[in-house]
């Protein structure tokens, strides 16, 4: 009720104060500040997909003082976007949820300080998308081709491995993959191909998948809840572009084995990382929030609450990802910057190729 | 008595200025500030003015091509639930029979349903493997079309009925006994009777259509986009500021013509209703005279809205051990960490939002409605309120994107620094609900016959007695509908909602799409028992909406 009350507080205000006409937005000075900024409140602003158990949300705000808000604004890309435009005045202090598809987009932006928590674990630092220390990697995981094992066992067929299998006529009509337009693993496994293939030759390479009949879809769920034969949905296509993760939750009660398999050859590694947003009001709290999502209990929380490997590799593993979720031992790699740079053109030429 | 209180424009100005200036308010700092700030940006390239974007954007077939599908995907979504949506209206608001009620309240179901779980729903019939995969329509134009009667056949028949309900049958009879066929009576005597609700669901629906997105895009695969999808991909995904504000222009172009032309062909419509008379009258089914309507009808809601409905219910008992309540039961919890709350917290979250932002939608509509309605005799005054009447329709036609990400930049310092706020999220329901609640209140408000309010005023009232007692009176049969929908589009609202929400405080459809977006069966069986409780309270709200159009308000 008071939230009634004050929304119409506010428009009677807003007919006192009347149009006060759009802002205008002066490009501020980046200058750096000599101490960092610390207030009472911190804001974390995520993607989508962001959880973690809220008895480490409270442990963080008892242990900091801090009062927490977590706002999420959209996927990853959105994310990005969203703190380009609010560069002159940020919606938070603190990003978790930009992956490596769209952090030479915000680093070359300018809208991240620095900061490297200190005892960084080998394998967190190796993770990073450049040397400026702008972001931080969290977590991540593989974006791979998916198999249907029991409709390839039915068919007598052998489960492809590669990315040429999936272009051969024995899987013709099989593989069904998301538009990279407007699908996070879309893009991922566009840079796959790309890394695999090298520029251009990936667009002749789904050439090659187009004539085979690979099926392109808005997103995720419609790839592997509609189409997918080898998820709860039923669909009639045994391939689909999802995470090496995914086979962890098919795996029928009392059974020890899943229905459905990662193709580990043809991946491609999804980073997740932090960083402080430039011009935040509390700079300290934005540090303590990275080295927060750092530490072993968030890293083994990670898992479970956003299906993504952590970051410090040292943290164990639930069990049935030990048994049913292995990764890439050799995912295919493009650098953050050239995704940067080439993202738009990759995703043009290929709707104009795969799409018409 | 003066000149003015005759012709219905009666109440002080005071009234009549806050009436005018708190909504209008409302749309400047809400709506109008955030997205000029947003499209605005995409004409400043390097700080300097610049058309370069909208050029380069109007020169690419591409471009043209999206247009041309929005527009037909457009009109042969609104015709088509045009003419599906006129013989339900008729059935459901004209004749009395067992169940009324609930078919009522269950056409109004897939208006808030998620497009994402729609999707599911529609794409597992159709799709190659489902049980009418051999139409081939998956992916089609006609699959969309079919898709956006779904959405929007309820808008046609709640704003139609709830006028028709009101028409003097007695006209029709006159007709009828003088020797014209059902046919004849209904063209030539009902139909025009009628038109200005057909126009004013017509004009929604177009909007909806027009501006849909998720369905556009879930149902169309890849080889559809409209643009309100090409927004979307613009602003999101390639920051394209120009590009994106170049077609937010153009929709805007598309939306205003249409908005237009729609309020031409009401204007000349409505002059013939004012002759009506305003009572209640149904008559109890009969085959002869009904037959064709419910076998139209019967086909729409068990075909066309209950096949989809349907699926999701039998999906949502297939569990991984066979059927059962397991997906329902399993909404106590949050799936394993799939979500940050259980569903029923969600449930909860969202019926608190709906309540506020329809709280809000209402109780401004219900003033620009008042204001709406009223015909004032100055020209310049008259074209304040057709201006006024247009205006509270754009929230309609601008994408949900452009409003999301205008907030963002607009909404930053006080007294408007709400980026991070709760309040943001019913306010920008509300934005949304606006049009619907006033496109529900103004045709029965304007129906009314002014000789009503001169006869009162006439006999002492003074004038905010008129106001209450006539105009009060016969709003309330709107208000009750006015409520629903405005409820049930906060309910379903994903859009604007997905660029506010905070993840401890989630809505129900925030919710789904996050179960949905997981692997494993109980992610996916939890989305669909989730959807199921989401249309559950969308039918319940309104059919208690229809419930609250008390009898008294009948004069």
């Amino acid at each position: 009720m008071n939230t009634i009350k004050s929304v119409v507080t506010l428009a009677l205000l807003a007919a006192l104060v009347g149009c006060t006409g759009p802002a205008t937005t002066s490009p501020s000075g980046a200058g750096s500040t000599v101490a960092p900024t610390e207030s009472k409140t911190l804001t974390v602003v995520t993607h989508d997909s962001f959880a973690i158990s809220d008895a480490l949300k409270k442990q963080f705000a008892d242990e900091t003082g801090y009062t927490a808000t977590y706002v999420a604004h959209g996927d990853a890309g959105t994310l990005v976007n969203q703190l380009i435009l609010t560069k002159d005045s940020p919606v938070g202090d603190v990003v978790f949820g930009i992956d490596n598809t769209f952090a030479g987009r915000a680093i070359g932006q300018g809208v991240l300080t620095p900061y490297t928590p200190a005892n960084l674990p080998a394998s967190v630092a190796e993770l990073k998308p450049d040397d400026s220390g702008s972001l931080t990697a969290i977590d991540f995981g593989d974006v791979c081709v998916n198999a249907d094992k029991l409709w390839f066992r039915a068919k007598n067929l052998a489960i492809p491995t590669t990315l040429d299998d999936l272009a051969k006529p024995a899987y013709k009509d099989l593989l069904v993959a998301e538009n990279p337009a407007s699908s996070s693993p879309g893009l991922a496994w566009l840079t796959a191909t790309v890394g695999a293939k090298g520029d251009p030759g990936y667009l002749d390479y789904w050439t090659s998948l187009k004539a085979n009949g690979v099926k392109v879809v808005k997103g995720w769920t419609e790839a592997y809840s509609t189409e997918f034969s080898g998820s709860s949905g039923k669909g009639s296509r045994p391939l689909v572009v999802s995470y090496s993760t995914s086979p962890a939750f098919e795996v029928p009660k009392g059974s020890k084995e899943s229905n459905t398999t990662a193709l580990l050859e043809t991946c491609f590694r999804q980073v997740e990382y932090a960083g402080v947003i430039k011009g935040a009001q509390n700079q300290v709290g934005a540090q303590k929030f990275i080295d927060f999502m750092l530490s072993k209990q968030v890293q083994a929380d990670i898992p479970g609450q956003m299906y993504m490997y952590p970051a410090d590799t040292s943290v164990a593993l639930p069990e049935e990802w030990v048994a049913h979720a292995p990764l890439a031992t050799k995912p295919f790699t493009v650098s953050a910057a050239v995704i940067s740079a080439d993202r738009d053109t990759w995703i043009r030429d290929w709707t104009a190729k795969v799409i018409g | 008595m003066t000149h003015s209180a005759r012709q219905g424009w009666s109440l002080s100005w005071g009234f009549w200025a806050i009436a005018v200036l708190v909504p209008v308010s409302f749309l400047v700092v809400f709506f109008a500030w955030p997205v000029a700030g947003l499209i605005s940006r995409g004409f400043v390239i390097d700080g300097v003015f610049s058309l370069d974007g909208l050029s380069a954007v109007l020169s690419s077939p591409r471009t043209w091509r999206i247009i041309g599908q929005t527009l037909a995907l457009a009109v042969a979504g609104t015709l088509a639930s045009v003419l599906l949506g006129v013989p339900g209206a008729y059935l459901l608001y004209r004749t009395r029979f067992r169940g009324r009620a609930f078919a009522r309240a269950l056409v109004s179901v897939p208006f808030v349903l998620p497009t994402v779980v729609v999707g599911v729903a529609f794409r597992s019939l159709f799709g190659a493997s489902g049980p009418l995969g051999w139409l081939g329509l998956d992916e089609s134009f006609a699959a969309i079309m079919l898709a956006l009667v779904f959405f929007n056949y309820s808008v046609i028949v709640r704003t139609v009925g709830a006028l028709w309900s009101r028409l003097d049958p007695r006209a029709d009879e006159a007709a009828r006994v003088l020797g014209a066929s059902p046919v004849r009576v209904f063209c030539t005597v009902t139909l025009p009777a009628i038109a200005p609700a057909v126009l004013s669901g017509a004009s929604l629906v177009f909007l909806f259509c027009a501006t849909a997105f998720g369905i556009v895009m879930v149902m169309g695969g890849v080889g559809f986009g409209t643009i309100e999808t090409e927004i979307w991909y613009q602003t999101t995904q390639l920051l394209d500021l120009p590009a994106a504000a170049a077609l937010s222009i153009v929709q805007l172009v598309v939306v205003v013509a249409a908005l237009l032309v729609a309020a031409r062909a009401r204007t000349r419509a409505e002059h013939a209703l004012r002759l009506r008379g305003d009572d209640t009258t149904e008559q109890p089914w009969r085959a002869g005279r009904d037959l064709v309507p419910t076998l139209v009808t019967a086909l729409v809601v068990l075909g066309l809205l209950g096949l989809p409905m349907i699926n999701l219910v039998v999906r949502s008992f297939i569990t991984a051990d066979g059927w059962g309540w397991r997906n329902y039961a399993l909404l106590a919890g949050t799936g394993e960490g799939s979500i940050t709350v259980p569903v029923w917290t969600a449930a909860l979250n969202s019926l608190t939002i709906a309540a506020q932002a329809a709280a809000l939608a209402v109780l401004l509509g219900a003033l620009v409605s008042l204001v709406a309605s009223r015909r004032p005799r100055s020209r310049r005054l008259a074209g304040g309120v057709r201006l006024l009447d247009a205006v509270f329709m754009l929230p309609l036609g601008v994408s949900a994107v452009t409003v999301g990400f205008g907030f963002l930049i607009t909404l930053n310092r006080p007294p408007f620094d709400l980026r991070s706020s709760p309040i943001l999220i019913p306010i920008a329901q509300a934005v949304v609900a606006l049009p619907l609640v006033v496109r529900t209140l103004l045709p029965v408000l304007r129906a009314i016959d002014p000789r009503q309010r001169e006869a009162a005023a006439s006999l002492g009232a003074p004038p905010g007695r008129v106001l209450a007692t006539i105009d009060g009176a016969l709003a309330l049969r709107g208000l009750g509908l006015a409520v629903g929908f405005a409820f049930a589009t906060s309910l379903g609202e994903f859009g604007a909602t997905s660029f506010l929400a905070r993840p401890d405080h989630p809505t129900l459809p925030v919710v789904i799409f996050r179960l949905i977006g997981r692997p494993g069966a109980d992610n996916f069986g939890m989305a669909l028992a989730a959807s199921v409780v989401l249309a559950v309270l969308t039918a319940a709200v309104m059919a208690a909406a229809e419930l609250v159009r008390p009898k008294e308000a009948e004069l």
